[in-house]
């Protein structure tokens, strides 16, 4: 026994940052699973590229800071950005979009601010609109549902991720959201638009999108199992939802030739990922349950504003980053109440009871 | 001529300008800066000179200029660090800044002479006794200056560590991770 | 809206692994063998020590008082067993420092002698004052942990018109049993203590909160109080920290108490379960506070149970009758995992505040190294005083005490538990352990540098009124010098003169 005083609690360790990461991991692999599934081989060398990518810029950035590499490379924090780095990635886009996705998150995104826990911005989502704004055509080139083994091959996919092939036009599409804001700029109105949408394939994610964030079934299980789990909070995710949810009935009630409904909006883009792996980041989201709902709420608003009045189809990783950017100041407002106290910190007074 | 022209109005208005500035600095004086005193009530007030100043007014006013850090005071620890760095708004590093272990004074009774000396010298009246008879150091009282120290003829005062009992024990800082 | 947040019945908490199945089912026991010496501390409560009333060489006999309470916040301590004082010394204290602390040293006799004990007959017909001085002479102490004297609380409560007296009966820490036995086995007795407590603070009502996990206990408490209905006997959620009295109350009564306030200030007192047994041995036995029921648990020990030991036996000494495997043990703990000092050493005695010892194994305190804060906000989730550790934990780290002040530092009570979820391992509690002492030490500098200034002051006071008297004696000297010579230049002048008028006889006088 030492004879350095130690401090209480003087028991067994609940639950530490690398069984968090592992849980998160497993709560996304089926979603991720269903990605490779639908675009085939070019999403998987994507995908495992932009980890690797992400692993190494770890381990290079640690070594820069002078810091024992091991330890932070085994808690799977760098894993977890990889992996959503590449589930937002258009699932055929080349190989270095991957690598300078990776970078950008995780030197730019996390280690710039001093590394795990300091980072102000998503370093995922930093990453995200930092390549959609470099490389806008990369990153809107989004690939037919080619289920695996009825797609390009094995070798012939290396090609398409490593060997910058120009992709053949007629298996190319953009996404719902891009296929209606194209639509709107021709002067064509919603019904008329959408009558190959089918809102059950949107829901389980038979349709153009990103790697990772197509199908809502199985991100939403994922999602609820990480509430169950105790690993996020319900406020959040349900904010978000909700948020976006009333906004677009709204809006399409008032005139549903212009604006899309709620189903549509929860189905298409990012939505989903967001709202239970993104938004949800532990460092870049409030801290107490009301700051949480506000920042929700806020992502949500943002989410649909963008959509629906802004020149991108898609708003969810500008909206991320704006409500990253208010997060300091949710918390510094929005506090929990001190037991005994009133919120403006006053001890209670019982002169009057 | 232009050469002429242009050291004579430089001169005139440097000359003028001397003079403004002169008449200014008598007549507008700022009597003493108000935050000297603040800074100065701050402190100790125990003139012990650890700083290297010969008291706490001159160090007060060599943290209100800039020439000394808000950290040069030994005995007022990280607290008084806090607060002057509160009252002059400067940015200080307090993971650095580390209370040095505070000390007091303690009499031998072996060796002392009743000399009287070094509570002749004590700022705070912390030693007790009486000519030829052994003194002794209210330990509550003594600020650590060390004076009695070195005015001592038979080294019988001595530095040692404040002993730590139940009352006065802490918990010490954890390891930074 | 805001309400939805602020005003939650049980807010915060967590539930930690129990480990109260290994003692909660076997009985206290009571054959604890003798120990040959005893080491009773002066002090074992909150305020000031007791002084000590017998000498080395003294025979005392069980229940004698040993030393006598001084002041008003203070309680006594009496003789465990009969047989000689041999010693009164400063010996290692049940502290995580160990430092030493002034004890009385008690080697028994063997013979368990009693003292005559002070029993009245009817005790419920005492006065409300006398009980509390029966209480307070008996040195009872709050046994939850708190040690604060009874019977200052007692005349607190009677003093503030109480509407409810809080019986804490949560012991929501992981391991420890013993309220949970003592309830098992020794309801009536405790309900009896209750109802003297009531009586002594002329309170009409009694709540006592019994967390879930405790069925037995509960059933044999209610059983206990089948025809009282002024005593209500509740179950509470098992939700650590259930046994900080403010969160019971809350979860009680809905109240909640300032946050400068005490639980008088709203009508209430609370006492621990404990206490109320001793208060009953108190009063109605006479019998004063020289042993109580421990919970020795562990992994380290091969027969865990809740044991009756009287204060001042060494740990070390219940460790072995526990069958303590030495190579096993990581870590002594005195009370409960969450909020329980460890210990350095084993040879310290067994005090009224201890109400666990936990020989803790390896696989029970598992500590892996500290991560950086991802700011989960778990701590958050947890705290049950409303606080926000890790902005308070990342102040302290760069001693930036003032701003984790402002944060609420001052309202923690070191529950632990924001450091039980901490996945990054952050010792949070003890950063605020160290914050609050090093709160304490800042006050008392500050203290001591006003006191300096008005030692300096008075000084250079006593220096200047020095300096001017002797200027005074100077001048004074100076004067009179010169009177004395102006005097003699008149003597010569006169002398002078005296030799032209031939009158040397007056002269002379004048000189002299």
């Amino acid at each position: 026994m030492s004879s350095k005083p130690i401090s209480g609690p003087h028991t067994a360790v609940s639950r530490r940052v690398d069984q968090i990461m592992w849980l998160v991991i497993k709560a996304m692999a089926p979603a991720i699973a269903c990605g490779i599934f639908l675009f085939g081989w070019p999403a998987l060398y994507l995908l495992a590229t932009t980890v690797a990518a992400a692993l190494l810029f770890e381990a290079f950035s640690l070594k820069v800071k002078g810091v024992a590499a091991l330890p932070f490379l085994r808690d799977g924090s760098a894993i977890v950005t990889g992996l959503l780095v590449a589930m937002t990635l258009p699932p055929w886009a080349p190989w270095w979009i991957g690598v300078v996705g990776a970078a950008i998150a995780i030197v730019l995104g996390k280690h710039v601010y001093g590394g795990l826990g300091q980072n102000l911005f998503n370093p995922a989502m930093l990453a995200r609109v930092a390549l959609l704004i470099s490389f806008p055509i990369e990153m809107t080139t989004w690939a037919n549902v080619s289920p695996l083994f009825t797609g390009p091959g094995v070798i012939e996919s290396l090609g398409i991720t490593f060997g910058s092939l120009p992709n053949a036009d007629a298996v190319t599409g953009a996404t719902t959201l891009g296929y209606v804001k194209t639509e709107f700029s021709q002067g064509r109105l919603l019904p008329g638009s959408l009558l190959e949408y089918s809102g059950f394939l949107a829901f389980i994610g038979w349709e153009r999108g990103s790697l990772g964030e197509t199908s809502s079934l199985l991100l939403l299980a994922g999602g609820i199992w990480l509430m169950w789990q105790g690993v996020i909070k319900w406020h959040i995710p349900v904010s978000l939802l909700l948020s976006i949810v009333l906004l677009s009935s709204l809006f399409h009630l008032l005139d549903s030739q212009h604006y899309l409904g709620p189903w549509v909006h929860l189905n298409s883009g990012a939505v989903m990922l967001v709202a239970f792996y993104i938004a949800t980041d532990y460092v870049t989201s409030p801290n107490t349950p009301l700051g949480q709902i506000i920042f929700g709420a806020g992502c949500g608003m943002l989410i649909y504003v963008i959509r629906t009045w802004g020149g991108y189809p898609e708003g969810t990783g500008f909206a991320i980053l704006l409500m990253n950017a208010v997060t300091p100041l949710i918390d510094h407002y929005i506090r929990p109440r001190i037991y005994g106290r009133y919120r403006n910190g006053k001890p209670l007074d019982i002169s009057n009871s | 001529m232009y050469v002429l022209s242009a050291i004579v109005v430089l001169t005139a208005l440097g000359l003028l300008l001397g003079l403004a500035l002169g008449i200014a600095g008598k007549y507008l004086k700022v009597e003493a800066d108000p935050l000297i005193e603040k800074v100065e009530a701050l402190m100790p007030g125990s003139q012990c000179g650890q700083c290297g100043f010969p008291g706490c007014r001159p160090a007060a006013e060599a943290v209100v200029s800039g020439a000394a850090p808000v950290t040069l005071c030994p005995p007022g620890g990280t607290s008084l660090v806090e607060q002057l760095a509160k009252l002059l708004g400067v940015e200080v590093d307090l993971s650095q800044t580390q209370d040095q272990e505070p000390m007091v004074a303690r009499v031998s009774e072996e060796t002392c002479t009743g000399c009287t000396r070094c509570f002749k010298v004590c700022p705070t009246d912390a030693i007790v006794g009486a000519p030829k008879q052994i003194h002794a150091v209210v330990a509550d009282a003594c600020i650590g200056c060390k004076k009695c120290v070195e005015v001592c003829p038979t080294e019988c005062l001595q530095m040692y560590p404040i002993e730590v009992t139940l009352r006065n024990w802490r918990w010490p800082k954890p390891l930074a991770a | 809206m805001f309400a939805l947040f602020e005003n939650p019945r049980l807010r915060g908490g967590i539930h930690a692994e129990e480990h109260k199945t290994e003692t909660s089912s076997l009985p206290i026991a009571t054959d604890f063998p003798l120990p040959k010496k005893l080491y009773i501390p002066v002090q074992q409560h909150v305020g000031k020590p007791a002084e000590p009333l017998v000498m080395v060489g003294d025979k005392v006999l069980k229940g004698q008082l040993l030393a006598y309470s001084q002041g008003t916040i203070s309680a006594p301590v009496h003789a465990p067993t009969s047989g000689t004082i041999v010693d009164v010394k400063d010996f290692p204290a049940p502290h995580p420092s160990a430092l030493p602390i002034r004890t009385v040293v008690l080697e028994s006799d063997g013979l368990e002698q009693w003292a005559e004990l002070n029993v009245v007959e009817d005790p419920f017909q005492l006065d409300p004052e006398e009980i509390c001085l029966r209480v307070g002479a008996a040195g009872v102490v709050g046994l939850g942990g708190a040690v604060f004297p009874s019977a200052v609380k007692l005349s607190l409560g009677r003093k503030n018109k109480i509407h409810t007296l809080l019986i804490n009966a949560g012991e929501c820490e992981p391991y420890l049993t013993c309220d949970d036995r003592l309830m098992q086995e020794r309801a009536a007795e405790i309900v009896a203590g209750i109802r003297l407590m009531l009586r002594g603070m002329d309170a009409p009502k009694a709540l006592v909160g019994i967390e879930d996990n405790k069925p037995e206990a509960f059933a044999a408490m209610r059983e206990a109080t089948r025809n009282l209905p002024n005593i209500v006997v509740s179950q509470v959620p098992t939700r650590y920290p259930m046994g900080w009295d403010r969160q019971m109350l809350r979860y009680l009564t809905g109240q909640e108490i300032p946050a400068d306030g005490r639980a008088t200030d709203i009508g209430v007192v609370v006492h621990n379960v404990a206490t109320a047994y001793a208060v009953y041995k108190a009063v109605c036995l006479g019998q004063p506070l020289i042993s109580r029921v421990v919970t020795v648990s562990g992994a380290a020990l091969a027969k865990p149970q809740n044991v009756e030991v009287p204060i001042g036996t060494l740990m070390s000494e219940v460790l072995a009758y526990c069958g303590l495997d030495k190579a096993k043990m990581a870590r002594l703990v005195m009370g409960g995992p969450m909020m329980g000092d460890a210990l350095p050493i084993a040879e310290v005695p067994v005090v009224k505040a201890c109400n666990g010892i936990l020989a803790l194994s390896h696989a029970d305190i598992e500590e892996p190294e500290v991560q950086p804060c991802i700011r989960c906000s778990s701590c958050v989730t947890a705290c049950p005083v409303g606080l926000l550790p890790l902005e308070m934990a990342s102040r302290i780290k760069v001693n930036q005490l003032d701003a984790a002040v402002d944060l609420g530092l001052k309202d923690c009570i070191s529950c632990g538990s924001c450091s039980y979820v901490c996945p990054s391992n952050i010792p949070l509690v003890h950063y605020f352990k160290f914050a609050s002492g090093e709160l304490v030490k800042r006050q008392q500098a500050e203290h001591k540098a006003e006191q300096t200034k008005r030692l300096i002051e008075d000084r250079n006071h006593r220096m200047e009124r020095i300096r001017l008297e002797a200027e005074a004696e100077a001048q004074r000297a100076a004067e009179a010098r010169a009177a004395r010579l102006a005097a003699q230049q008149q003597a010569q002048q006169a002398k002078a003169e005296g030799t032209e008028k031939t009158a040397p006889g007056v002269a002379a006088e004048e000189t002299a």
